[in-house]
C-alpha cells in the first residue's frame, strides 16, 4: 500500500460528507440539545433543565422500566431459541432443510408495519385467531390489549417471532465455521451430543453469542414500532410504553427536542455500557 | 451397526417431531396474513375459525386504495429503495476501497470513528437529523429527505473494506504498471471481482429501505409523499377502516420480499451473517 492522500480522499469524500452531516454531527448536536431549553425562542442553554426533569419524571421511569423488563426477558429467550434453531438446522439428520430454513428465516424480510398489523389482528379479543384457538382447546380468552401483563407478553412474542431467525442465521454461520474434526474427535471419544454442545459449540461460539446478544439488546432498547402500532401508542395506559416511544412522543408530538434528546442520550449511555461489557466478555485472554 | 442406524433413525424422528410444530408456528403469522388478505371484513370479524384463503383479495385491495393511495405509496417506496440502494452501494464501496487499499493521513481516525460509533442507537441522531432536514434545509416531504440521510449507514463501508482487503495486491499492481488510473482500477477490476459481496450488500440495503418506518414516518408525513409502510401504518388503529385492505397491503409489502428471499437466499444470508464479521 502506497501513501496516496489525494486519491484516497477522492474515494472517501462523498461518503464522509454524508457520514459527518447525518451521523457524526447529530451525535454531538443531540448531546448539546439535551442541555438546552428548546421550548423557548431562541433556545437557551440550561444544563439542568431536561436532565433535571428526566430524573423526576415518572413517565421516563415507567418507559425505562418497561424497556428493561422487555430486555431482560425477551432477549435471553430469543437468543436461546435462536440457538436451538441454529443447532437443529445444522443437524445432518434433518431432511427438507430448505423448508425449515424458510420457516425460521422468512420473518427477517417482513416489515415492522406489516407484521404489527397481522399480530394486532391475530391477538384481538373476540375475533383474534389466537383467542379462538385458545377457546377451542378449552382455555379462557386473554385480553391482550387491555391488561399490562398480556400486552407486554404480546410485544415480546412479536419481537421474538420477528428476530429469532435473524439471530439463528448469524449463529448458524458461526457454527459452520467450527471445524468438523473437533466433533469427530469428540464422537470417537464417546462424548454425547449434548455434552458436545455445551463443551464445544457454546465455548467456541461465545463471541458470536455475545455479539447477537448485544445487537439484540441495542435493537430492543430502541423498540418503537411494535408498542406504537400493536399495543397502540404504548397502551394500555402507558403499560407498554418504551424509551423509543417516549422519545417519539416528546420529540415529535410535543416538539420538545431538548427533553427528547436527553431520553435519546440515556439510550446511548445504556448502549455504551453494554458495548463495554461485550468488549470485556470477549477480550483476548493471554 | 443396525443398532447404530436405528438410534440415528430415532434421533432423526425426534428432531423432526420437535422442529415441525415450531416451523408451523413460525409460518403461522405469514399464512394468516395471506388468509386475512383474501377474506371480506365481516369474515375477519366473525366467530368462526378460518384457516384457508378465500377469494376477496381484489375487493380488499380496492378498499385499501379507497382508504389511502397505496399504489402511489408503493411507487414512492420502490423508487426510493432502488435509488438508495444504488447510491449507498456506490458510496460505501468507494469508501471501503479507500480504507482497504490506500495508506493515507487520518485513516486511523476515520476507522476509529466508524467502529466507535457503530453500536450507538439510531435514536440518538433522530432529533438533530429531523431538525436539520425539516427546518434548516426545508426538505420535509421530499424524495431527498427519504433517500439522503439514511446513506450514513456504515455497514457497507466495513463490509466492502473487508471484501477489498482480501483481494491479492498483484491484481491491481499489474494494472498500475500499465498506467491504468486508480478510479478505472476500482470500477473495472475491483468492483466486478466483488460482485457477490455487492449483491449481498445491495439486498440488505434494499430491504432496509423498503421496510424503513420511523424516519419516513417523521419526515414524510404528508399524503402523497408517504412511503408504503407509513401509508399502511396510518390506517392501523383507525375505526372505520378495512382490515382486509390493511392485510392486502401487508401482503403486497411482504410477498415480493419473500420471493426475493427464496430466489437469492445465499446472498441474503451472506449479507446478514456479514453483520457479524466486524
Amino acid at each position: 500500500m502506497r501513501n496516496r492522500n489525494a486519491t484516497a480522499y477522492r474515494f472517501l469524500a462523498p461518503y464522509l460528507l454524508i457520514f459527518s452531516v447525518f451521523w457524526v454531527w447529530p451525535i454531538i448536536s443531540s448531546f448539546m440539545i439535551s442541555f438546552q431549553a428548546t421550548r423557548t425562542v431562541p433556545w437557551r442553554f440550561a444544563p439542568g433543565f431536561n436532565w433535571g426533569r428526566l430524573i423526576g419524571d415518572p413517565a421516563f421511569f415507567n418507559a425505562l422500566k418497561n424497556t428493561l423488563l422487555i430486555l431482560v426477558i425477551q432477549v435471553p429467550v430469543m437468543i436461546a431459541l435462536a440457538m436451538v434453531m441454529a443447532v437443529l438446522l445444522n443437524s445432518p439428520l434433518l431432511k427438507a432443510r430448505g423448508l425449515y430454513r424458510f420457516a425460521f428465516f422468512a420473518p427477517v424480510v417482513v416489515g415492522e408495519v406489516a407484521y404489527s398489523a397481522v399480530f394486532r389482528l391475530m391477538f384481538s379479543l373476540d375475533f383474534g385467531i389466537v383467542n379462538k384457538l385458545l377457546n377451542s382447546i378449552g382455555l379462557p380468552k386473554i385480553d391482550w390489549f387491555s391488561n399490562v401483563t398480556p400486552a407486554m407478553a404480546l410485544i415480546m412474542i412479536a419481537v421474538t417471532w420477528r428476530w429469532a431467525g435473524y439471530n439463528a442465521i448469524i449463529l448458524l454461520a458461526g457454527m459452520q465455521s467450527i471445524p468438523e474434526d473437533v466433533y469427530e474427535a469428540a464422537t470417537l471419544d464417546r462424548v454425547s451430543k449434548l455434552k458436545q454442545f455445551f463443551y464445544i459449540t457454546v465455548p467456541l461460539l461465545k463471541p458470536v453469542i455475545v455479539f447477537c446478544t448485544v445487537l439484540s439488546i441495542i435493537g430492543t432498547m430502541q423498540l418503537f414500532t411494535e408498542p406504537f402500532l400493536i399495543t397502540e401508542r404504548g397502551g394500555p395506559g402507558g403499560g407498554t410504553e418504551t424509551l423509543g416511544l417516549l422519545l417519539y412522543r416528546q420529540g415529535f408530538r410535543s416538539l420538545n427536542f431538548g427533553y427528547a434528546s436527553a431520553v435519546a442520550y440515556t439510550m446511548a449511555a445504556l448502549a455504551i455500557a453494554i458495548t463495554l461489557v461485550q468488549l470485556w466478555l470477549t477480550r483476548e485472554k493471554q | 451397526m443396525s443398532s447404530l442406524s436405528s438410534a440415528r433413525l430415532r434421533r432423526s424422528i425426534a428432531l423432526h417431531l420437535f422442529l415441525t410444530p415450531l416451523a408451523l408456528i413460525w409460518l403461522f403469522p405469514l399464512w394468516m396474513m395471506v388468509v386475512f388478505s383474501t377474506m371480506p371484513d365481516n369474515g375477519i370479524f366473525s366467530p368462526g375459525i378460518e384457516l384457508l384463503p378465500h377469494g376477496n383479495f381484489l375487493d380488499n385491495f380496492h378498499n385499501l386504495q379507497r382508504d389511502t393511495d397505496f399504489v402511489g405509496a408503493i411507487l414512492i417506496s420502490v423508487s426510493v429503495a432502488v435509488t438508495y440502494t444504488v447510491l449507498s452501494v456506490l458510496l460505501t464501496s468507494m469508501a471501503g476501497w479507500a480504507l482497504a487499499r490506500y495508506k493515507f493521513f487520518g485513516k486511523g481516525v476515520v476507522v476509529a470513528i466508524i467502529l466507535g460509533t457503530i453500536t450507538l442507537p439510531y435514536a440518538v441522531v433522530l432529533i438533530p437529523q429531523f431538525i436539520m432536514v425539516a427546518r434548516d434545509f426545508q426538505l420535509a416531504n421530499t424524495w431527498v429527505a427519504l433517500i439522503v440521510p439514511p446513506l450514513f449507514n456504515s455497514l457497507g463501508v466495513l463490509f466492502m473494506r473487508q471484501s477489498f482487503s482480501m483481494m491479492p495486491d498483484d491484481l491491481f499492481d499489474a494494472a498500475r504498471v500499465e498506467g491504468v488510473k486508480e478510479w478505472r482500477i476500482f470500477l473495472f477490476v475491483a468492483l466486478p471481482l466483488a460482485r457477490p459481496m455487492l449483491a449481498a450488500l445491495a439486498i440488505i440495503l434494499f430491504l432496509a429501505s423498503w421496510n424503513n418506518y420511523l424516519w419516513p414516518l417523521l419526515i414524510n408525513s404528508q399524503p402523497g409523499s408517504m412511503t408504503a409502510p407509513v401509508a399502511l401504518g396510518t390506517l392501523i388503529g383507525l375505526t372505520k377502516v378495512s382490515w382486509g385492505g390493511i392485510m392486502a397491503g401487508a401482503v403486497m409489502l411482504t410477498v415480493p420480499m419473500l420471493i426475493v428471499f427464496v430466489l437469492l437466499q445465499r446472498h441474503f444470508i451472506a449479507g446478514i451473517a456479514a453483520g457479524a464479521v466486524k
